[in-house]
């Protein structure tokens, strides 16, 4: 009867589930990441690019407002110099005050300054953007996910899959493509093969060639200078900002990992030691029917 | 003897002063709780923050859903086109959920303008404008269904839409939490 | 064999003198040294300790956030991020306490289920276990308040819709819930007062927690084999045999722990609750936590507001009545064949409702969320009590001795007569 209920449950499970993930909006495929699995590190010459892009094409409506200049230098990040971001502070305008005239004014930024807002408040966002307010990018590589469906959602923990929103964000970026004839595309929108709805505020953003790479010595681009690398690097640069310690909590979590592996073997020994004074655990209880003292 | 006497005549006496004693201070405790629980409603500043708001009509398009917000509370104003008003009108009342007439929930000679609270009655989400099967409004949380008159058509909401109170100052402005006095 | 003393003497001068103005040292000795536990016990039996142990670490990680977070509907969601970002440690202190509420529910369900199908929930343990259903409930009232504090799109509409369930209420219902926000939404009040409760609840659970493990020593444990301790042969002193059992248990379980807060921190949580709270925009799916989901299956699956609300409320306080609802004379399910099919059919709806509570309320999940509900309810008022009448159970071993070694075999326990169970209708 266990048995029988089991299968049915199973089934149940196994039809509905795939029929759910097909769904309307197509599952993005899964990327390789630098920073993945348990000894998974950022690529700082990727976030460097990331930067770049993020600087150069998003950051005239999004804003970064949970980072600082002085992150671009700390370990576990694009790790920029000191010098580099100081200089690259100094090329953004702060309010600050008020003054000792009671007014408020302008500097040069500081390393420990956030990254300015294009927009000085919501309402103000959504007014220049057709209604829509660009969301913040801080932890834009967190807020986003999608449904995997079943089993995926189990062996995800195992393979300690979690850059579903990498994944998404690469695929949103590139899924700028033409609308299946006949599907009418509203006035101020944009049809994008995987925003959920298909119909994005987001005009098509970057395109191949538009934000220059450092070269190397032969003078070519560090990386292809294509809407996917752009794509690519800008959200290896997002997964950064949206989670700064990811290294430091990946290498902790080695160390805790070995530390706990240990103790608990000398504790399971101990444990064997102590119950073999009363002469060795035992557990549970016969496997019934037991045969009966009369 | 004398003691026989002292027991049969002081128990009432003493009864009543146990009585009076504990109902005296029952009524103390009780009375101890009432400014802990009345500190848990809303203070003055929200209920002062919910004086009435004045909004302008005039930007809002033919077949616009605007949001407003008032004593923190969602509002949906709607701008309805004429088939919309057509389609809120022709529904046998009866056979709703919650039954109203569409004239009851807009103001006379204002059948264009529906203004109701933003918030599903069921578990208070709020649902999206222009959707679901009567194209007026669709909960995504758990399904239910407004018609082009706020009022529920399908899915758990127990009532309607509600229409806060309000009253048109002008042609094109509405002041929201105030009755006509008139 | 050493001897194990039952009765705690104190040795030095000082001990003495401050036994006898308070014999707390005598207390611990006979609750968790001399206490006599049932040799048997499996590694089911050491979740109450994995479960102090999380109590311990939710508050401590909890009182550690505290110092940082700002119970403010402005500022609420960037103090966590300023906890994540700057505060040295901070992202492990907060993946800590968030990944430890999940922590806390997967080990209270084992618990609960390892309960049920040993029949822990039995005469004379009635009142024990009703102490932990008690907990149970102060338990999801912490956490649901605990996940309102960071004050994303998740705790707000989460917030939202779980206090609108009180709007069912008849007549006052409006009253209560205005009464619960404090203002006329979710807003700061709400979230102010949330703030407040989350971190006086768990010490409430703390001491319904002292009322539970007091309760645990006058009858002592229950076992596999669901009979009584008889004789000295059947137990083993509480320390050092359980303590070192638990200890282990509890590092294994350390590393489970870890696994979640350094690899998939984010895993259990909800993408939407990095997106900071927005009254005007609902997010497609309002999900609870996983381990609210089989009682947010049923509360969906009454298509009236007010019989929903009920249903969910009445699926864990029937629960208080399974000691009088369960008529069978057995204890363990180990020695009752039919139940033991039952049991794994409730494990399998408690599982579906659970996903369920994850779908959309739309055509099929509905239908199954009804059927589940409808089986949920009839686990308690008709399975158990009916099996109690139509089972035949498998005969049950003489002793707890007999059960796992044969019985003559074993080694030294304790004293005989030590702490017999009182006799019960088993």
């Amino acid at each position: 009867m266990m048995k029988r209920t089991l299968l049915i449950a199973a089934a149940i499970l196994g039809l509905s589930a795939p029929a759910f993930a097909a769904g309307e909006t197509p599952v993005p495929p899964q990327l390789s990441w630098s920073f993945q699995g348990p000894f998974g590190t950022f690529d700082r010459a990727q976030l460097q690019r990331g930067f770049k892009v993020y600087r150069e094409v998003c950051a005239s409506c999004h804003g970064l407002s949970y980072i600082a200049f002085r992150n671009l230098a700390e370990p576990g990040g694009p790790e920029f110099s000191e010098a580099q971001v100081r200089a690259l502070a100094a090329e953004y305008q702060i309010q600050d005050g008020p003054n000792e005239a009671g007014d408020m004014f302008e500097r040069p930024g500081r390393p420990a300054d956030r990254f300015p807002s294009p927009f000085p408040n919501e309402n103000a966002a959504a007014a220049a953007n057709g209604g829509k307010a660009p969301p913040d990018l801080s932890l834009i590589a967190k807020a986003r996910t999608f449904e995997r469906g079943f089993p995926w959602w189990i062996t995800d923990v195992f393979r300690q899959y979690s850059e579903n929103g990498a994944d998404y964000l690469v695929a949103l970026l590139n899924g700028y493509v033409e609308p299946p004839a006949g599907t009418e595309v509203p006035a101020g929108g944009h049809w994008n093969a995987y925003y959920p709805g298909h119909i994005i505020a987001m005009p098509k953003p970057v395109s191949d060639g538009q934000v220059e790479y450092p070269r190397n010595e032969a003078g070519q681009p560090q990386a292809p200078e294509t809407v996917e690398q752009y794509a690519r690097d800008v959200t290896a640069f997002l997964v950064w900002t949206a989670e700064p310690h990811l290294e430091a909590r990946k290498r902790l979590g080695f160390q805790v990992m070995l530390f706990l592996i240990v103790l608990a073997g000398l504790l399971y020994f101990t444990k064997k030691k102590i119950w073999a004074r009363v002469g060795g655990e035992v557990e549970g209880h016969a496997t019934p029917p037991m045969t009966h003292n009369p | 003897m004398a003691e026989t006497t002292t027991h049969v005549a002081e128990p009432t006496r003493r009864d009543f002063l146990f009585i009076a004693t504990g109902a005296a201070a029952a009524v103390g405790a009780a009375t101890l709780v009432w400014p802990f629980v009345q500190s848990l409603a809303p203070d003055a500043a929200t209920v002062a923050a919910g004086a009435p708001v004045e909004v302008d009509l005039t930007p809002i398009a033919e077949g616009q859903i605007v949001k407003v917000f008032w004593r923190g509370k969602l509002i949906f104003i709607r701008h309805r086109t004429a088939a919309e008003i057509a389609a809120a009108q022709d529904v046998n009342v009866a056979t709703l959920r919650d039954p109203e007439t569409d004239a009851d929930r807009v103001k006379a000679d204002h059948a264009q303008w529906l203004v109701v609270y933003g918030n599903c009655t069921h578990l208070g989400c709020v649902p999206l404008g222009n959707a679901g099967e009567y194209n007026g409004w669709f909960c995504p949380c758990h399904g239910s269904v407004f018609d082009t008159s706020g009022r529920v058509r399908a899915g758990p909401a127990p009532i309607n839409l509600p229409i806060p109170p309000y009253t048109f100052a002008s042609d094109t402005q509405i002041i929201i939490g105030q009755e006509a006095t008139a | 064999m050493s001897q194990h003393s039952t009765t705690y003497v104190p040795k030095s001068a000082f001990g003495k003198w401050f036994e006898s103005r308070l014999p707390i040292a005598g207390l611990v000795h006979s609750s968790f040294i001399a206490f006599p536990v049932p040799r048997n016990l499996t590694y089911f039996w050491t979740f109450g300790a994995i479960l102090v142990f999380m109590l311990v670490a939710q508050i401590l990680t909890g009182v550690f956030l505290a110092m940082y977070y700002t119970p403010n509907a402005a500022l609420a969601f960037q103090s966590v991020e300023h906890i994540m970002r700057d505060v040295n440690y901070g992202w492990l202190i907060r993946y800590l306490h968030a990944n430890g509420a999940s922590m806390f529910f997967i080990a209270v369900y084992v618990h609960i289920f390892r309960n049920f199908y040993y029949g822990s929930y039995k005469a004379p343990r009635e009142v024990l276990y009703i102490l932990g259903v008690i907990i149970f409930l102060l338990m999801m009232a912490t956490a649901f308040m605990g996940y309102v504090l960071p004050w994303g799109q998740m705790s707000f509409w989460g917030a939202t819709v779980i206090t609108n369930l009180f709007s069912a209420v008849p007549v006052v219902g409006e009253t209560i819930v205005s009464y619960l926000w404090g203002g006329y939404s979710v807003g700061n009040p709400t979230l102010n007062r949330f703030f407040s409760l989350h971190y006086l609840l768990p010490f409430m659970i703390v001491g319904v927690v002292i009322l539970h493990v007091w309760a645990l020593h006058v009858p002592g444990q229950n076992n596999p084999t669901g009979i009584p301790i008889k004789s000295g042969k059947d137990a083993v002193p509480f320390t050092p045999y359980a303590t070192i059992k638990d200890v282990f248990a509890v590092v294994v379980f350390m590393i489970f722990f870890a696994y979640w807060v350094f690899y998939i921190p984010n895993y259990l949580g909800h993408a939407d609750n990095y997106i900071p709270a927005n009254p005007a925009v609902t997010p497609a799916h309002i999900v609870p936590e996983w381990y609210f989901l089989p009682f947010y299956a049923i509360l969906r699956a009454i298509p009236d507001k007010l019989g929903g609300v009920i249903a969910m409320i009445a699926a864990i306080l029937i629960w208080c009545l399974m000691p009088w609802l369960d008529t069978s004379k057995v204890r363990s399910t180990a020695y009752r064949p039919l139940y033991k099919q039952f049991f794994w059919l409730f494990v399998v709806v408690c599982l579906l409702l659970g996903w369920l509570g994850s779908r959309p309320a739309e055509g099929w999940y509905v239908i199954m969320s009804q059927i589940c509900t409808a089986y949920y309810f009839a686990h308690f008022l008709i399975v158990l009590p009916v099996l109690g009448f139509v089972e035949r159970p498998l005969p049950l071993p003489n002793s707890i001795l007999e059960s796992v070694m044969g019985v003559q075999k074993g080694g030294a326990g304790l004293p005989s007569g030590a702490n017999a169970e009182p006799q019960t209708k088993g």
